[in-house]
């Protein structure tokens, strides 16, 4: 009789057996690790943050296995993660000791070591190129005309601000005991460094929409940040273990960082100045650290004092909703039965309806 | 068997803390525990909650069932059930006689559970009074507080606007005069089983990452009015496989002129009770 839900050991394996069809069809060639790392990298980027793992291999391996859908990979990455031992915690990395690809500052037109622009879409023209649909083996690239910056250190472009006050401080003192979303549980109100890990591994789609709520006009009243500096490049990673009591290299990561200009009127104890927000992402991932360096600034609000109004600024609506994997599992269980509860409800309006009509007649 | 994997997925640290959090939970029956919630490689609202506070009890000797909906069969028990027969390499079941730990979705089984069984449910959402205060810096206000107005204004109104409360499933419940307790999308038939339980149960949320516990032979009240005590499903008909008018009954569609037919949620009961009754 009933066999929609029930019977589901048999179910589950020709599911599983369909899903591995699909990505056989034809028999077309098996997509290698290395040709996913280089061909769509952005997307292996994409899958590193929110799957909070620096790994490049694995996160190709996941796009793989997850047959493109990279909410499904980033689930994969993050459940292969949380099996990993917690070594030790990394020095904070100093994003001024870069080796630098793209760096760019909106707000100044000249900056010392100069604005790289490096890799970017942005002044592509977005047509298709049809070359693509047939293209001969790719040739190791040449390195043609490729002046590497001679610079080693690159200032934080915005702390020249600084000298005059006209900036908020960035704060100095280092947590030793950061907050850790994989292992301690969400707690309000938050701290930056818990919100700041939240965003990182926050969904690209959700923290842009939210960000792009606030400069459209949900967020505080009549400000547009400004872009004090996009960096992308490489840095070093340092932990510092208690029985050598000084800090070695680990290796090198690669990392998005945006720092945005905001503007704040000021109260009884500041006069008027400029805000920070920040973001902080792995690998090349511009447009999403914009978005969090937007979305941090707008968390700020409660510290500052400020009216809080908008989706945006209220702690607990974007950080508990950011993490896709969360979300998507959320979302999806809805697919799962209930028809126990169901049943209730069927029960329920049935009643309801009975001693509504009954009551009429009389 | 080689897995390639820590006994029940988990490492042991993990699973120590997580214990540690349900001893606590323990000790303060039906408060929210936070604990450090990881990740699963099951989706989100699907049981991640559940399944970590399984992982972080279960032992070699234990003899695992896992339901949903109240059937061993569903496609995300058996899921479930497979995930923890290959980390675990342990036995399962679909007696709940024969079982020592219970993983459950939205039913408590039919058959009364007994000191020697836990049962572990799968909670989607800890918070009873999340729906009427969305801030969680809030609500553990007034749980502090125990200020549960909110609460019972709700229920009235409810009993205002139709005569009674609406609530049918994961319908609120008091636990040891304490807390206001989210019992679980399962039917308030269910209710008054956890009363006075003689089987440990724990409770796993793993998105919201909280554990609550009701320990055995703990007081657990739905929430009603004097003159208008709670109350529970009840059925015109009966299960059309066993017979039995005592259980919780799934109403079936049967052709597509909507003839409908009644069966037992409890899979497992149906067909304990048929062989009674041969």
């Amino acid at each position: 009789m009933y066999v929609a839900v029930k019977g589901g050991e048999k179910a589950i394996k020709s599911s599983l057996k369909l899903l591995e069809k699909k990505r056989k069809e034809t028999g077309t060639k098996s997509i290698e690790i290395n040709q996913i790392k280089e061909q769509l990298s952005f997307a292996v980027d994409r899958v590193i943050n929110e799957g909070s793992l620096y790994d490049k291999d694995l996160s190709a391996l996941a796009i793989k296995q997850s047959q493109g859908d990279l909410v499904e990979a980033i689930f994969l990455l993050r459940a292969y993660r949380t099996t990993l031992e917690r070594y030790a915690y990394s020095t904070a990395i100093d994003t001024s000791k870069i080796i630098i690809k793209r760096r760019i500052s909106a707000s100044f037109k000249d900056i010392p070591g100069g604005q790289i622009l490096g890799p970017t879409f942005d002044y592509s023209h977005r047509l298709l190129d049809f070359s693509l649909m047939k293209e001969d083996e790719i040739n190791s690239y040449e390195n043609i005309n490729n002046q590497e910056p001679k610079n080693k250190e690159f200032p934080s472009v915005i702390d020249y601000l600084n000298n005059e006050n006209l900036l908020e401080q960035e704060i100095n003192n280092l947590n030793d005991n950061p907050f850790d979303v994989t292992r301690d549980p969400m707690k309000f109100p938050a701290s930056r460094d818990q919100w700041m890990q939240i965003l990182a591994r926050g969904d690209e789609g959700f923290l842009l929409g939210l960000s792009y709520s606030a400069i459209r006009g949900f967020g505080s009243k009549g400000t547009h940040p400004f872009v004090g500096e996009i960096k992308y490049g490489i840095v070093d990673i340092f932990i510092s273990p208690d029985e050598l009591g000084f800090e070695i290299c680990i290796g090198e990561i690669e990392i998005s960082e945006c720092q945005m200009i905001d503007q704040f009127a000021g109260n009884k104890n500041t006069p008027p100045q400029f805000t920070r927000g920040y973001g902080l992402t792995f690998g090349y991932n511009e447009r999403k650290s914009m978005a969090i360096s937007i979305v941090d600034r707008a968390l700020k609000s409660e510290g500052y004092g400020e009216e809080i109004k908008f989706p945006i600024q209220d702690q607990e609506f974007v950080l508990y909703h950011a993490d896709n994997v969360e979300a998507q599992g959320f979302v999806t269980h809805l697919k799962l039965p209930h028809y126990v509860d169901f049943q209730g409800e069927l029960n329920l309006i049935r009643k309801l309806r009975n001693e509504i009509l009954q009551g009429k007649k009389l | 068997m080689k897995t390639g994997f820590n006994f029940a997925y988990l490492d042991e640290a993990t699973k120590r803390m997580i214990r540690r959090k349900i001893l606590k939970a323990v000790c303060i029956p039906g408060y929210q525990c936070p604990f450090g919630g990881r990740e699963m490689p099951l989706a989100y609202g699907w049981g991640t909650g559940g399944m970590q506070v399984t992982a972080s009890i279960i032992g070699k000797q234990d003899i695992l069932k896992v339901i949903d909906q109240g059937a061993d069969d569903t496609t995300n028990a058996v899921s479930i059930k497979n995930f923890f027969k290959r980390v675990c390499n342990i036995m399962t079941t679909d007696r709940t006689t024969e079982a020592s730990l219970i993983q459950t979705r939205h039913r408590i089984p039919e058959t009364t559970l007994n000191k020697d069984q836990i049962i572990v449910y799968q909670v989607p959402q800890p918070e009873p009074l999340r729906k009427l205060e969305p801030k969680e810096k809030e609500t553990r206000k007034l749980h502090a507080y125990k200020e549960y107005a909110l609460m019972h204004v709700k229920l009235y109104e409810e009993i205002s606007q139709f005569g009674s409360v609406i609530k049918t499933w994961a319908y609120p419940v008091e636990t040891n005069n304490r807390y206001i307790t989210d019992p679980t999308p399962i039917p308030k038939f269910d209710n008054p089983k956890m009363n006075n339980m003689e089987a440990l149960q724990l409770f796993g949320a793993g998105r919201e990452k909280r554990i609550y516990a009701i320990p055995p032979y703990t007081k657990v009240k739905s929430l009603d009015f004097d003159d208008h005590p709670f109350e529970i499903q009840t059925w015109d008909e009966c299960c059309s496989i066993c017979g039995s008018t005592k259980s919780y009954l799934d109403e079936i569609i049967i052709n597509n002129e909507g003839k409908k037919n009644f069966i037992c949620s409890d899979t497992d009961f149906c067909k304990s009770n048929l062989e009674k009754n041969k």
